[in-house]
């Protein structure tokens, strides 16, 4: 079993267990893939690789018979197969890892794990022998969860295990997961591949999702480029290629990199945390933000790096006034702890949520409406009591243009935009409030490199023009690029200050998950 | 704007259909002729008489319309507008009769009281949602329950007119000063006559005027603004700092004030009530669901929705003489609604679909950039995102 | 199910007395006794915990039982089911048409199928087509009494005893069952004795109104409602101990995992719904039953009563019977021979349990929960002292406020399924 070395043995002469030849999949005004060829040889694991909207994940459904293809044809240990369902896929011994975990968080850890192939007959539910059974494969494998446990209680890197558990559950031989290594520090992310190395050994093929081409060249066999729905690129040997070659096959060019140059840090405060807690809910239970206390200077990045659920989104939304919180909050030395969220956008906080579509917009609302989202009681988008419909849209035409929002006019609806353009336009409606400071939760999740470059950018310019960044994120490699300063968020609490000049992206893991503490 | 009408009444025509065809076959199956039953309805609507008799049957579904449909322009559900009227009606009613103002006042005093009433129990449902957390779905019908019962209650311990007897459970008749004239001389003055008999009440100025404030709130003002922000996703207004207290508050008191005036085009204007008693209709809130997903929450919809319920309602009365259950009414509403929202959902997956389709066509154009995908709660049916 | 946004998040300021849920549970019914049974002794009136009063709460409990079971299946398996109510109108008009026809058993059948088929209806809006669940159902309660109506006019006018409003009557009706020894059934032709009957006539604190419950439970249980009970044990056995409940709750709880697994969402939303359907049309059946004949409003927004009784129950059948039981008690008061005074001694009984409520969560530093309690309970004082005579309207609307102020108290607490009322598509995650 090989950690470092990615390359298993010469994978090249192994028997063919997939091979999708043409596959188209549209959908309303997309062709997700155009044309995609794919060929993974038994016992290996292999990579997919291409940008966010590239049609990785359509193309992994397809395969999984989650949705069907429009033309093509999919072989499986060389017989053709057409999958009217994932029913039929499973019964080929295919399993897929989804990127949002499919998991009932109300429900055991078994019951997720048997449903469809429960165990026992029709009308006896045998609940001992699914126990059992994922105790075994839990063992086997070095998969250890509590069957009975609630999925609710788990944390990501268990629940990825169930994913996983479910997989193994149904016998696949086929493992698809779907960037697996997304919420994951680099630690977790070696555990992770290791466990997947050793189901190869035991003649396991894996498929996996990613964009991160160090961990791609690290652990796959064999890789295969993605760019627009179409194949790009074939790479049956990674040791033959570097990241940059990658980068060329996945966006024609080099990848953005979220490198700041000069410090424009400045030694005025504008924002002073300090003491602040966000109450759990439960007595008894864990406060989700525990006695946080920085400041952020004008001209300064200060990212908060942390496993997901750490108190990162409660510590963001507790800024923004969502989340009552008792501690102070100075914004230019006046307390806005109490305010509420409209008063503290008021007083110049600009918001980028951590879900544009949950809450950063309202999809069936046109654009010009989501440009007012959150200023709208305010000139130029309102008039006393009364919408200023054409103010409003002056200033998103203005947004549109200076943002490079891409869209055929500001009267559709957003839910028509790509998620590059819709992130565009949320950033862009913060911006052109002028706040003092941006709270910015993951402003590049699940954006196209092109939208991803031109949000580092605003970032990067704003922070030379005075402005204060809180940003929180899970792409370390942002982090460490985009930050003046880094905090470590662990268990509610600010453990670690690191210097993103000088940290890698595994020390910051190590201090993410607890292994290294300190170095304040 | 002649596409965005095409548009628009698509799916209404679509159900119009399917609710004939379905009726027809009640009709064949109930050995009626289906031909006979819509020639027979068809000459009972033929005469100015009938739309007269339309337009006042439509002016209170209208009202009950509107009340729920400022609720579910924000999703709120206030399921029970129906004892919300039936308790303002009641306490409207009586109060009306037992002060003595001068015309001027009598009547702006009965809606006050109507409004107030309506209001302030639909304001119970938001108060224990917004401290309590209650589900509005659940407490409206549990209050809607409760008005029906306290309001029968009321009028036969406390506020029946006792001075004739008090034999008949209802409030005394409103005075000569808190009645709304009929229109029928301001038709006369330009020269139509609706023939004896037939009056043309006076309350319709009332129904347009709230009409006309309802759109303009809704279109134009940050409240509606607001409230279509609150229904469409309650999360994003959060984060733009509404405040879903304030919004549960004033939208469901804005929703029981109108409904309370269901009641008063009875009370005020319709001389074979003027009072609260036996013989009132007790129904309408529950009609008034109906007629705001049949009008899509939007005023004229909701309008057109009402005339179209009203002329049914009219058209079927006479069918008895056939010997066709004038219930097939009934039929035609149930299956026009059931349909027509149906056809809506339909419609509005069609509409989300084209115009992600446009949208990605005109940017392709532009410049090549990654594909859109459709958000999941407008995914057209059996499409992926 | 609508705009209800969190409201603050209610800390309380002390764990519970009992760590156990089951003893929570046990003490609970414990003081729910002894309060009966201090109301019983102050208002001096024993009719308030007799087996007879019991027994017809049995009677006018089951069918909202039924609705509130109907409105569980359905809730969890994804779909809010607003139409339950029209479900069970249907329900009465099948049973009426079959009861007349064919008799007593076929009545129950009929209302199953009736249901039945608004419940499909119903799902081919909501699960086919995505209808917001709401609209959907709002739209079937519009049309289910107009259907019942043309139905009715049909059917019924012109035949002796029958009219638009009401069937002839069914043909015979159902049995009924007694528990030998418990409450004096008979024993292949022995009449065995009746040991509850006896403890109750003692009239002990608590030991007579427990036996009063008991006899009221066993004695003269017409089969409908023997087999609505065994319906409850059913259900629960159905969703927690076969394959084909976990894949139903699945498809509430999150139904892309569900479809991700090969299971059929739209396969387990339909079965859902046409179970649902048919329990709210027995539920109208046992109506029927009760009535002997159909009735036009015979329903009398059961089915809303049965929703809040599910709600009451947190979406468990357990939960949800002794919802049915409470509402069905307040009931079914109103048909004993004196109502107004054992309405009048229930408002006693309401603000003594009131008051304790208020105090324990006082105890907990609940301190708007508390507030809100006291408030209710001081109306209830009120009703007690001041309404000498309640009248029927009033009696009407005791369900309705119980249930108001069980949802107000409870609400923090209650936990839906988490993915209901969200139309589902292939695809969706």
């Amino acid at each position: 079993m090989s950690e470092s070395g990615g390359v298993n043995g010469d994978m090249t002469d192994a028997p063919i267990a997939i091979q999708l030849t043409d596959i188209v999949k549209r959908f309303p005004g997309v062709i997700a893939n155009d044309g995609v060829n794919l060929t993974v040889r038994k016992g290996s694991v292999h990579a997919i690789v291409g940008e966010n909207g590239a049609g990785k994940s359509t193309l992994m459904k397809t395969l999984y018979g989650a949705h069907q293809p429009n033309e093509g044809t999919i072989t499986v240990n060389g017989q053709d197969r057409v999958f009217s369902s994932p029913k039929d896929a499973i019964a080929d011994g295919i399993g897929m890892v989804f990127q949002a975990f499919m998991l009932a968080a109300n429900l055991t850890v078994w019951e997720n794990i048997v449903l469809g192939q429960e165990p026992g007959t029709k009308l006896s539910l045998n609940a001992s022998e699914a126990r059992s059974r994922i105790r075994e494969l839990g063992e086997r494998y070095g998969l250890d969860v509590d069957p009975d446990a609630l999925i609710s209680d788990l944390g990501v890197g268990d629940k990825q295990r169930v994913e996983i558990l479910k997989v193994l559950y149904r016998g696949a031989e086929i493992l698809i997961l779907d960037e697996p290594t997304a919420v994951l520090v680099p630690q977790e992310v070696d555990a992770l591949f290791a466990s997947l190395r050793e189901l190869t050994v035991e003649g396991a093929t894996i498929i996996f999702i990613s964009h991160k081409l160090d961990e791609v060249l690290k652990h796959a066999d064999a890789i295969t480029v993605i760019r627009q729905g179409k194949t790009v690129g074939e790479v049956p040997d990674p040791s033959t290629v570097t990241s940059h070659d990658l980068a060329e096959m996945m966006v024609g060019s080099e990848l953005p990199t979220p490198e700041t140059r000069d410090s424009t840090v400045t030694d005025q405060p504008v924002l002073e945390l300090s003491g602040l807690t966000v109450k759990a809910t439960e007595s008894g239970g864990r406060d989700p933000v525990h006695n946080v206390s920085f400041i952020v200077h004008r001209g300064e990045i200060v990212g908060i790096a942390g496993v997901e659920g750490n108190g990162q989104s409660e510590l963001v939304r507790s800024l923004v006034g969502l989340l009552p919180s008792t501690g102070t909050v100075l914004l230019d030395g006046d307390d806005i702890a109490r305010l509420t969220t409209r008063e503290r956008r008021d007083t110049g906080i600009g918001y980028i949520s951590e879900d544009r579509q949950k809450d950063g917009l309202v999809l069936g609302f046109t654009l010009w409406e989501n440009a007012a989202l959150g200023h709208h009681h305010r000139p130029p988008f309102a008039k006393g009591p009364w919408l200023d419909v054409s103010g409003t849209k002056e200033r998103t035409e203005a947004i549109v243009d200076e943002f490079d929002v891409r869209t055929p006019s500001i009267n559709v609806p957003a839910f028509t935009l790509s998620g590059g353009n819709q992130q565009k336009l949320v950033v862009g409606r913060e911006m052109t409030a002028e706040p003092k400071v941006l709270v910015a939760a993951h402003p590049t999740r699940g954006v196209d490199v092109g939208a991803q470059s031109v949000i580092w950018d605003i970032l990067r310019d704003a922070r030379a023009a005075g402005l204060g960044t809180i940003l929180v994120s899970a792409d370390l490699e942002e982090l460490i690029g985009l930050s003046d300063r880094l905090l470590v968020m662990l268990r509610g609490e600010i453990v670690a200050e690191v210097d993103p000049a000088t940290v890698t992206p595994a020390e910051l893991g190590s201090y993410m998950t607890g292994a290294t503490t300190g170095a304040h | 704007m002649l596409e965005r009408i095409w548009r628009g009444s698509l799916a209404p025509l679509v159900a119009a259909a399917a609710a004939i065809v379905i009726s027809s076959i009640a009709l064949l199956i109930s050995g009626n002729n289906p031909v006979d039953a819509f020639v027979e309805m068809w000459k009972t609507i033929d005469s100015t008489a009938a739309v007269v008799d339309i337009i006042n049957t439509a002016v209170p579904l209208y009202i009950s319309g509107v009340a729920v449909a400022i609720g579910f322009k924000m999703n709120l559900f206030n399921i029970g507008s129906n004892g919300q009227y039936l308790l303002a009606a009641l306490i409207a009613g009586w109060a009306g009769a037992e002060v003595s103002l001068p015309p001027l006042l009598h009547v702006p005093f009965v809606f006050l009281v109507a409004m107030t009433v309506g209001g302030s129990w639909a304001l119970i449902a938001g108060i224990l949602n917004v401290t309590r957390n209650v589900n509005v779905v659940v407490s409206t019908i549990m209050l809607n329950y409760i008005g029906i019962g306290l309001s029968a209650f009321l009028l036969s311990e406390y506020l029946r007119d006792t001075e004739n007897g008090g034999l008949v459970a209802q409030t005394k008749v409103m005075p000569e000063s808190a009645r709304l004239p009929s229109l029928n001389p301001i038709f006369e003055f330009f020269g139509f006559n609706f023939g004896p008999r037939v009056e043309l009440l006076g309350f319709l100025p009332f129904a347009i005027l709230l009409g006309v404030v309802y759109y303009v709130l809704l279109n134009r003002s940050l409240f509606g603004y607001e409230l279509k922000l609150s229904g469409m996703n309650a999360d994003a207004a959060l984060s733009a700092g509404v405040n879903p207290k304030r919004m549960v508050l004033i939208t469901l008191f804005m929703s029981g004030a109108v409904a309370g005036m269901i009641g008063l085009p009875f009370l005020l204007a319709d001389p074979t009530f003027l009072k609260y008693g036996d013989a009132f209709p007790v129904t309408l809130g529950f009609t008034g669901l109906g007629l705001a997903l049949l009008g899509r929450n939007s005023p004229i919809g909701v309008a057109a929705a009402a005339l179209v319920w009203a002329t049914i309602e009219v058209a079927t009365r006479r069918l008895g003489s056939l010997g066709i259950p004038p219930e097939i009414g009934k039929i035609l509403q149930g299956s026009f609604l059931l349909a027509a929202v149906i056809a809506y959902e339909v419609v509005r997956r069609r509409n989300d679909a084209a115009a992600a389709e446009e949208a990605a066509k005109a940017t392709r154009a532009d410049r090549e950039t990654p594909p859109p995908s459709p958000p999941n709660e407008t995914a057209p049916i059996g499409a992926t995102s | 199910m609508s705009a209800t946004i969190d409201a603050t998040n209610v800390t309380p300021g002390r764990a519970p007395l009992l760590s156990s849920t089951r003893w929570r549970i046990v003490a609970l019914v414990m003081v729910g006794v002894a309060v009966m049974s201090i109301a019983r002794i102050i208002a001096d009136n024993g009719d308030l915990t007799s087996s007879s009063t019991f027994g017809v709460a049995l009677r006018t409990a089951a069918p909202i039982a039924l609705a509130g079971l109907s409105g569980l299946i359905a809730e969890r398996s994804g779909t809010i089911n607003i139409g339950l109510d029209g479900m069970m109108v249907m329900g009465t008009i099948f049973a009426g048409w079959w009861g007349w026809q064919y008799g007593p058993w076929m009545a129950l059948l009929g209302g199953i199928i009736g249901g039945m088929l608004g419940g499909l209806l119903m799902s081919v809006a909501t699960t086919t087509f995505g209808v917001n669940h709401i609209v959907a159902g709002v739209a079937i309660n519009l049309i289910a009494p107009g259907v019942a109506r043309f139905m009715a006019s049909e059917l019924f006018v012109g035949v002796q005893g029958g009219s638009v409003t009401s069937s002839p009557g069914n043909s015979g009706s159902m049995g009924s069952f007694t528990v030998p020894f418990l409450s004096g059934g008979d024993l292949f032709g022995w009449r065995t004795p009746d040991i509850l009957g006896w403890f109750e006539d003692t009239g002990w604190f608590m030991i007579a109104d427990a036996a009063g419950f008991s006899k009221g439970m066993t004695t003269s249980v017409t089969w409908d409602v023997v087999l609505t009970i065994g319906l409850f044990f059913g259900m629960a056995y159905f969703l927690w101990h076969t394959p084909l409940g976990l894949r139903l709750r699945f498809s509430g709880e999150r139904p892309s995992a569900a479809a991700s697994l090969g299971v059929s969402v739209h396969k387990m939303r339909y079965i859902g719904m046409a179970i649902s359907g048919g329990l709210a049309g027995m539920g109208g059946a046992v109506l029927v039953l009760f009535a002997n004949r159909y009735q036009e409003n015979q329903v009398a927004g059961r089915g809303f009563l049965g929703l809040a009784t599910m709600i009451f129950g947190n979406w468990m059948p357990a939960g949800t019977a002794a919802g049915a039981g409470l509402f069905g008690y307040a009931q079914g008061i109103t048909l004993r021979t004196n109502p107004a005074a054992l309405v009048n001694a229930l408002f006693l009984a309401a603000a003594i349990g009131l008051v304790l409520t208020a105090i324990y969560m006082g105890y907990r530093r609940s301190i708007t929960g508390a507030g809100t309690v006291v408030a209710f309970s001081l109306v209830a004082f009120w009703a007690y002292f001041a309404v000498e005579e309640p009248n029927n309207q009033l009696v009407f609307v005791t369900p309705y406020v119980v249930t108001l102020i069980a949802v107000s108290v409870g609400a923090q607490r209650l936990r839906p399924p988490a993915e209901e009322g969200i139309p589902w598509f292939k695809g969706m995650q």
